[in-house]
């Protein structure tokens, strides 16, 4: 009977059934190994091309060679990073991203370092938008990726992404985005906005787990970090992953069908969602960009309260969403991305992060911006750094 | 992740609030690492006769605050200055590992209010 609201979707969606659906003869029936020449194999294989197609739909690619599949975001952040910096060695060192990156770009950049390359990390302003500038003078001759976040996953900024391609390539640079918040949510044009390289998600887009895909442009120089038996023209080995290849495809497809009214309908309730509680909760507050934000996006921070108790405390209500808290980490850090925006350890602490999903309804937000001002009053008055005349 | 007791400390804190007039107060943690606890008791013949507690944090910091208040109230403070973290780890039916450390503070906090109160007490 007690209601159970899932606002918690940049951690993980449903698969939805018609994605399922299709994905599942290729576990029973069609499970032939695309790379064999005989009918099982040409049926896998041309599954796996229809879904590429797919993919090159929504980004709007150029040709479907551009499209490799990996086994996730992680995954192709990883190969686009140290593919590209390897592969570009002979022609600069340098790596450019900004201090706001999901870790699986912050890492793989830091590991990087402790090869040899020179990273540069360019600040973000306080909405999490690049500083222009900065990326300006840090994009040397000896830069050969800038990789820089389409959208922020944990705060919704959007960046301004032709200003940023048009530095980028005036420098000479190549430009990855990860684009894994961003795909299937909000239109992407990797041909209109002159984008070099580019991870997406499965999950992200209602698809299955452990796949993903990296976009890269006809003509960029790109090396293998996984190397076996060559599939994905030599860039990705392993067998490949048919059927969440196949429910990856379907995603992309469903996503670019419905990607306007869905848009639409989740920015309306994610306004609703921000609005509601900035009224009724004093000292809370907006993280990311006003305006500029993915529509499913609504991170939030409260004054003198912590992240955990405050994802218990609406659990216990049957509401689920995320915290940029050192108490929700694994690394019993705050979120790196809530400190480069410039919050201090104490703000960030108090942070909430609602990312909402297509079952999400106007009674949902209603429930959870009705639990929350009750809530944060409770945490609040067990809190000794709450001050006086907020109690009473 | 958390025992049923913890949730059920995290639920229904015992003794929260302040004492106005308590005889010593002790805080611990850091709101920069995401945990701050006030314990605050009140002593009569050497006895812990009333405490209560102030977090902010996490689960674990408000239920630890919440069971150190039960295993403290009326112990004498040499008892009092005996019970352990790990003591209040096992009364909460155990914490994360991760918790252990950085949440655990509310025997710190007891030892520092009776601190207080003796160093009060002394001059």
């Amino acid at each position: 009977m007690a209601r159970r609201v899932y606002m918690d979707h940049a951690a993980g969606k449903p698969v939805a059934p018609e994605i399922l659906e299709v994905m599942m003869p290729y576990y029973t029936d069609k499970y032939g190994n695309p790379s064999s020449p005989h009918s099982w194999g040409n049926e896998a294989r041309k599954a796996m091309e229809d879904a590429r197609v797919k993919i090159v739909s929504l980004i709007a690619a150029k040709k479907p060679e551009e499209i490799f599949f990996t086994s996730g975001g992680t995954e192709s952040n990883n190969l686009a990073i140290k593919g590209v910096a390897f592969r570009n060695k002979d022609r600069g060192n340098q790596i450019v991203a900004t201090t706001a990156e999901h870790m699986s770009v912050m890492n793989p950049c830091k590991s990087l370092m402790k090869q040899g390359f020179a990273v540069t990390f360019v600040p973000v302003d306080k909405f999490g938008i690049v500083d222009l500038q900065a990326l300006e003078s840090a994009v040397t001759d000896k830069t050969t990726l800038v990789s820089i976040g389409y959208a922020n996953g944990e705060i919704g900024t959007i960046q301004p992404i032709g200003e940023i391609a048009e530095i980028v390539h005036r420098k000479g640079a190549s430009l990855h985005m990860d684009a894994v918040a961003a795909a299937g949510q909000v239109p992407i044009n990797v041909q209109g906005e002159n984008i070099d390289l580019m991870s997406i998600s499965s999950n992200d887009m209602y698809g299955p787990r452990g796949m993903g895909a990296l976009y890269v442009k006809t003509g960029t120089r790109i090396e293998p970090i996984i190397q076996g038996g060559g599939q994905e023209r030599g860039l990705r080995s392993g067998t490949e992953n048919i059927p969440a290849i196949v429910g990856m495809g379907k995603a992309a497809e469903i996503a670019k069908a419905e990607m306007k009214t869905e848009g639409q309908r989740l920015s309306q309730l994610r306004d609703q969602l921000v609005k509601r509680i900035l009224e009724s909760v004093p000292a809370s507050f907006l993280n990311g960009h006003p305006t500029q934000r993915l529509p499913n996006n609504a991170s939030l921070r409260f004054s003198y309260v912590e992240g955990e108790s405050l994802i218990l405390s609406l659990d216990m209500l049957g509401i689920a969403c995320s915290s940029g808290s050192a108490c929700t980490s694994k690394t019993l850090e705050p979120s790196h991305i809530l400190l480069a925006i410039g919050l201090k350890h104490e703000e960030a602490h108090g942070s909430l992060l609602f990312t909402l999903g297509k079952q999400n309804t106007e009674e949902d937000v209603e429930y959870v911006a009705g639990a929350l001002p009750d809530i944060v009053k409770r945490l609040r008055a067990m809190s000794p750094l709450t001050p006086k005349e907020m109690l009473s | 992740m958390y025992s049923d007791k913890v949730l059920d400390h995290f639920r229904n804190p015992r003794n929260m609030g302040e004492i106005p007039d308590a005889d010593g107060v002790g805080t611990v943690g850091n709101p920069v690492c995401g945990d701050l606890m006030t314990i605050y008791i009140k002593v009569k013949d050497n006895r812990l006769a009333d405490i209560k507690f102030k977090t902010f944090g996490c689960g674990a910091a408000i239920a630890t605050s919440s069971m150190i208040t039960e295993l403290a109230k009326g112990k004498t403070l040499d008892e009092a200055m005996k019970i352990t973290r790990g003591d209040v780890a096992d009364n909460l039916g155990g914490l994360p590992p991760v918790k252990m450390h950085c949440s655990n503070l509310a025997a710190d906090g007891l030892h520092a209010a009776i601190q207080d109160y003796l160093k009060k007490k002394g001059a």
